[in-house]
This record gives C-alpha cells, structure tokens and sequence, in this order.
C-alpha cells in the first residue's frame, strides 16, 4: 500500500480503516491497479517523480460519509484530494495536486436533488454529470436547458468550481457565475451552506445568491478550502428560437471599432448568445489553428488577393423570432458603415429541436452534451499518430481591439520560438461576456525528454504573459504555482491572503494541498513540485 | 483485434484488476445473473458510458480513429464487432488509449465492465435481443 508522505505507515492503515468502516470497504482503493486509475491520463509528468499520484482512494456516496472521511483524515493529518467526476482533462484530471494525498472521488453522489421549473434552477451533487441532468430533464419534460461544455461528460460542480463555460446564453456560459448557492463540508468536517442557505426553512437557496455578509461562494473556486457536496445552478427557459449570424469586415484596421462595437451590443444585450471574432484568411488553412496577425499592409494585401475577410464576427441570438429577427436587424444597422460589411444569416432554428434535428446542430449550443469535440485529437489519415492527449493554456487578454491583436502576435511568436506544438490556438473565446480568453491547447506525449522541454516552454510562456498583464485562469497543476506567483500585486498579496485563510479554515493543511498554488503551512517551504 | 494492441503490461493489469477485492464484494452480494441479463446490462453500460464515442455516427471520435486505423478491414462500430474478448475490452476501459482516458471503478465497477465484455464479445444475435 502507498503511503502518504509525513504519515507513518501505521496511522495512514489505521485511518485507511476508518475510512473503510465509513463507507464500506468495497468504496476504499488501495491496490496499485485501482488506484493508478486516478493517474491524470493526459499529465505533462507522466511516469517521472514528480508526477502526482495518489496514495489510495475513496468513493463516499453521502454528505455524512463524506464528514465522516475528512474527520478521519483531519485526525490523522492525510492529505485528502477531492474531484467529482475526474474528468477535468487538460487541467489535471483525477490525479491530485500534491502527491500521497488520498483521492476523495465523489463520483458516487450523483443525486439530482431538485430541479425547479418556475424558478429556472435546480440543486445538485458533485457526481452529477452533465449528461446525466440532461437525461434527468428530457425524462422528465422540462422546459429547461442547461448549459454545457465540451465535452459534456464532467461535472456539473466540478467544472463550475474549476470555471468553466459554456456555449448558450450570456447569464449560463460562466458556469461558476451561474451557481446559486453551495453546500461544503469544511477541513473540520463541519457542514457549510452560503447563501440563503444558512436559514435554515429558506426556500432562496437557489434565487438569491449573496445571502448576508461577505459572500463566500469563491472561498470554493478552484480552492482547497472545502468539500463542495451540494450546488444549486440557475438553467435556461427553453427559448422559442434560435438565430445565428455573422458580420464580415474587409480592413485589417476594422478590428479596433469591431471589437468596440461587440461589447457595446453584448452588454447592451443586444445579442445573447456567444460571439467570437475570427478571420476566415488567417484560418484558411486549419479552421482551428488561428494564424499570426500579420502587418496591416500585409493583410490588406492577402484580403486583396484571396476575397476573403480580414474578420469575421459571429453571434447568436436565443428567443421569441421576432425579437431576434429585430436584434439582427438592428446589429446590421450599427454595421452599416464599415466599408464593404457583409452580412450573412447562417441558421434559423425553432426550438424544440426534434431528435432528427438535433443531430444537424452544433450540439453544444443548444445545451445538448456530446463527447464529440474529441474527434478533433482522433485518428485520422491526417492525424495518423494521435498524441496521448493535450493540456490547456488559457490566458484572460484584453477585450479590445490593440489587446486582441497584440495577444495573438505575442503568442504566436512565443510559440514558435519555444517549438511549442499546437493544434489549436483560438482567436478569443468569450465563454464570459465581459473578458476574452486566448486558449491554445498542447498535445503532451509519453516522451520524457519532450514533455519536460514543453514544460520548461509552458513556464516561459506563463511569465511572458504575465509581464504583458495576461494571466491564465486555470491551468494544470504542474504550472498552478507558477501562475498563481504570476499574481504578483503588492508581493504576491494574493497569495498570501489565501495562504492565511487556508490556514484558518484547515489548519491541518488537509485539503488539497497545492492546488491553485495554496500550500498548506507545513508543506509551504518544499511543497512546490 | 489481435493481442498485438495490448501490451504485456495491460494484461497483468486486466489480470490484477479482475481479482480484486471490490468484483469479489460485488460477486459476493449479488446472486449470479443470467447471460442474457449480464449482456442487457452490458448494454446499457455501453449506452451510457461507450456510445458517445464509438456510437454508429462516423464523427465520433472512436468510431473515427477505428476507421482510420482499420481503414474498413474490420467494423469501426465497436457493437458490431465479433472479435472482441472481454479482456480486450477490460483493458482499453482501464487502460484508456490516446485521448480515452481510463475509466475508474466508481465509473464502470468491475462487475459492470463483465457485463460490457459479455455483451460485446456475445454473438451478435444474442445483443439485439
């Protein structure tokens, strides 16, 4: 059996049968086989020391189980790893953040505890999938959409908690934003609700979110200060139509005033579905891999000689046809004067899509889960050796024209000086309505000597961004410390502000140690892998 | 498939993996179902955790790299293959392949992925039932 390090062998099989008698010793894995399938399948650190394996791990499938794990563990000082699906690939996995720790894999509490139809909300556990409250609404005939990522098999809570997006509505595409309350169960074991949840009777858990006080829904983003057991999320009234469009501008200098113009009719809710700027020159070779912004003679020159735009915004509308036949109407108006726009409806959908329908849409953008984005790493004759999978670099840029353009020259040139390899680099994505995020994502391999040159390269690209004040928003956990110490304000304030909650509220540093940067103190000196 | 896409390495792990104490518990609780009902199982373990990817819909990302990969010699479909072993398909479930990651025991359990390697591996007569 694996031991945690700092633990004695004695205490951790000791603690090992505690948790066994909490939860039944079927739902304890300590055999290497069953516990190596907690390895992060797609780890730039694969098969090297530093890669983070967990000592054993435990499956409860009760919020009283779950207390009753982390106050064996806080007794004994094991370090304790919580995931709710483990499929947070590209950024970590099933695999902890601090070696040794014992995984507490929540797959098993996989109740959807609420759905409210006329409150637009439903209340769910950490190993409720994405799939799996889709199945629950079409079961059950709600007229309710959620929405997804891509891929759509993870967690609700734990892809929210993580920050993730989405691809429907404004006030859904945030995931954590979209959360209404959260029930966690604290270092302790003791039992936390926020929000209105702390009133006890409240039927507001899931309608106001702040409840009285410091709001502290974001001690549990990205934290290791609490096990999230419960969340509630506001879901979307299925609208009566759907609406896609896109505006094509011909002049490399049209991006500045493009980009001013989207944000001003996004947070004018104009438009409320996502919008993404592109460039159908520079993608003309491999829709997914956005080209270096060239020079402005240069551009104009190719837009000259291939026809086709400089860029090209896209949008989508959700809701009564006649309102959004108006909101186009009305961005086509506002996009009259650039010279030579184009203008172009791709599709008009009345919704409910029926079955038949829904396999000719972009699933996603609709709130339907697939698993279908993973085609784009699959084998194929132009991809005859896939790659063992990829990690994320996603970069919070400027939404403005100078930052967009800047962004994508600075990174591109990066890249390439790094031998960084991609396959796919993003224009900007806008998951989130008031920022843009620059994503690229880099196929990892099992060579040694190659993931530890792409490491080194990663590590390059995160201080180059943060000199430019670009910060990433999530990241795997081999760069999580450097990132976090890219939040450098007043001596890494951040941090440390962190660092002394983390130490009130677990002062025995159990819960996952590491992530996002936070160490507990006795791990603080050496705990940076 | 042949036994040249599974490593020696996969196959002591399907070995470990099939003795461990977690199937024994499940075996031991439960009384032995029938074929039939451990291939409907298998079915629906399928349904739930295989089809999104290696579903008919040629776009699917394992249905594609199968594609690829067997460029037509063999059914890129998994559920109309006839070749398939339950050791086979227990390996790839716990071992993952390229983007596949593995899948964990609070996932597929070990008498749930018995269940995935009858009905894939059963005649195909008896699947459609």
């Amino acid at each position: 059996m694996r031991v945690p390090p700092k633990v004695s062998e004695a205490t951790f099989a000791d603690g090992i049968r505690e948790m066994q008698s909490a939860v039944g010793a079927e739902w304890v894995f300590t055999s290497d086989p069953d516990v190596d399938l907690y390895r992060d399948a797609y780890s730039l650190l694969w098969d090297e020391p530093e890669e983070r394996i967990a000592s054993a791990a435990v499956a409860p499938s009760t919020v009283e189980e779950v207390q009753a794990v982390v106050r064996a563990c806080n007794a004994r000082q094991i370090p304790l790893y919580p995931i709710s699906t483990g499929r947070n690939l590209g950024y970590g996995g099933s695999a902890p953040a601090y070696s040794g720790s014992v995984v507490l894999d929540l797959k098993r509490m996989n109740r959807i505890l609420d759905v409210n139809e006329g409150n637009a909300s439903c209340l769910v556990e950490p190993g409720v999938s994405y799939f799996d409250m889709y199945k629950h609404l079409r079961a059950t005939g709600s007229k309710l959409w959620l929405d997804v990522p891509d891929p759509g098999w993870g967690s609700m809570i734990g892809n929210a908690l993580d920050s993730g997006g989405g691809y429907t509505a404004a006030p859904y595409r945030g995931h954590f934003e979209a959360q209404c309350g959260i029930e966690a169960v604290l270092g302790d074991g003791e039992l936390l609700r926020t929000g209105m949840g702390a009133m006890p009777g409240s039927e507001t858990w899931q309608q106001y979110r702040m409840g009285i006080g410091p709001c502290l829904d974001g001690l549990f983003r990205q934290s290791s200060l609490g096990v999230v057991t419960k969340m509630g999320f506001w879901l979307f009234p299925q609208p009566e139509a759907y609406l896609s469009c896109a505006v094509d501008l011909f002049r490399f200098a049209d991006i500045e005033p493009l980009i001013d113009l989207v944000n001003e009719l996004e947070y004018g809710n104009i438009f409320n579905g996502m919008p993404s700027v592109s460039s159908p020159l520079l993608t003309r070779g491999n829709p997914m891999m956005f080209q270096a912004i060239p020079p402005e003679e240069e551009m104009d020159r190719l837009v000259r000689e291939t026809g086709l735009p400089a860029w090209r915004f896209s949008m989508s509308f959700y809701g009564p046809e006649k309102v959004i036949r108006a909101q186009w109407e009305y961005v086509q108006e506002r996009f009259a004067h650039f010279a030579g726009v184009q203008f172009k409806e791709n599709q008009f959908v009345k919704l409910p899509l029926d079955d038949a329908a829904m396999e000719k849409v972009a699933k996603a953008r609709f709130g339907i889960p697939s698993l279908e984005i993973f085609a784009v790493g699959s084998r194929t004759p132009a991809n005859p050796e896939p790659s063992a999978g990829h990690i994320w670099f996603s970069a919070i840029i400027p939404r403005s024209g100078k930052g967009f353009v800047e962004a994508n020259r600075v990174m591109r040139r990066e890249c390439a000086r790094l031998d960084i390899p991609l396959f796919m680099f993003s224009p900007a994505v806008t998951c989130w309505t008031r920022s843009f995020v620059l994503f690229a994502a880099v196929p990892i391999t099992r060579d040694k000597d190659r993931n530890k040159k792409l490491r080194d390269s990663v590590q390059e690209v995160i201080r180059i961004c943060a000199q430019h004040g670009w910060g990433e928003y999530r990241c795997p956990p081999a760069f999580q410390d450097a990132v976090m110490d890219s939040y450098s304000f007043n001596d890494n304030i951040l941090r440390r502000v962190n660092e002394r909650i983390k130490d009130a509220l677990d002062p025995n540093g159990i819960l996952s140690a590491g992530r996002y940067g936070i160490w507990p103190k006795h791990l603080r000196k050496e705990g940076k892998a | 498939m042949t036994a040249r896409f599974i490593t020696p390495a996969a196959m002591a792990l399907v070995a470990m993996t099939l003795s461990a104490p977690a199937q024994s518990a499940e075996k031991a609780k439960t009384a032995k179902p029938s074929a039939s009902a451990r291939i409907d199982n298998g079915k629906q373990v399928f349904a739930k955790w295989c089809s999104a990817c290696h579903g008919p819909n040629p776009r699917l990302a394992g249905t594609l790299a199968l594609q690829t990969k067997y460029d037509g010699a063999i059914p890129a479909v998994l559920e109309q293959r006839t070749d398939l072993s339950p050791e086979i398909v227990s390996a790839f479930v716990r071992n993952g392949v390229a983007w596949m990651a593995p899948f964990r025991k609070t996932e597929i359990s070990d008498a749930e992925l018995a269940d995935l390697g009858a009905y894939l591996s059963s005649p195909r007569k008896e699947r459609s039932k």
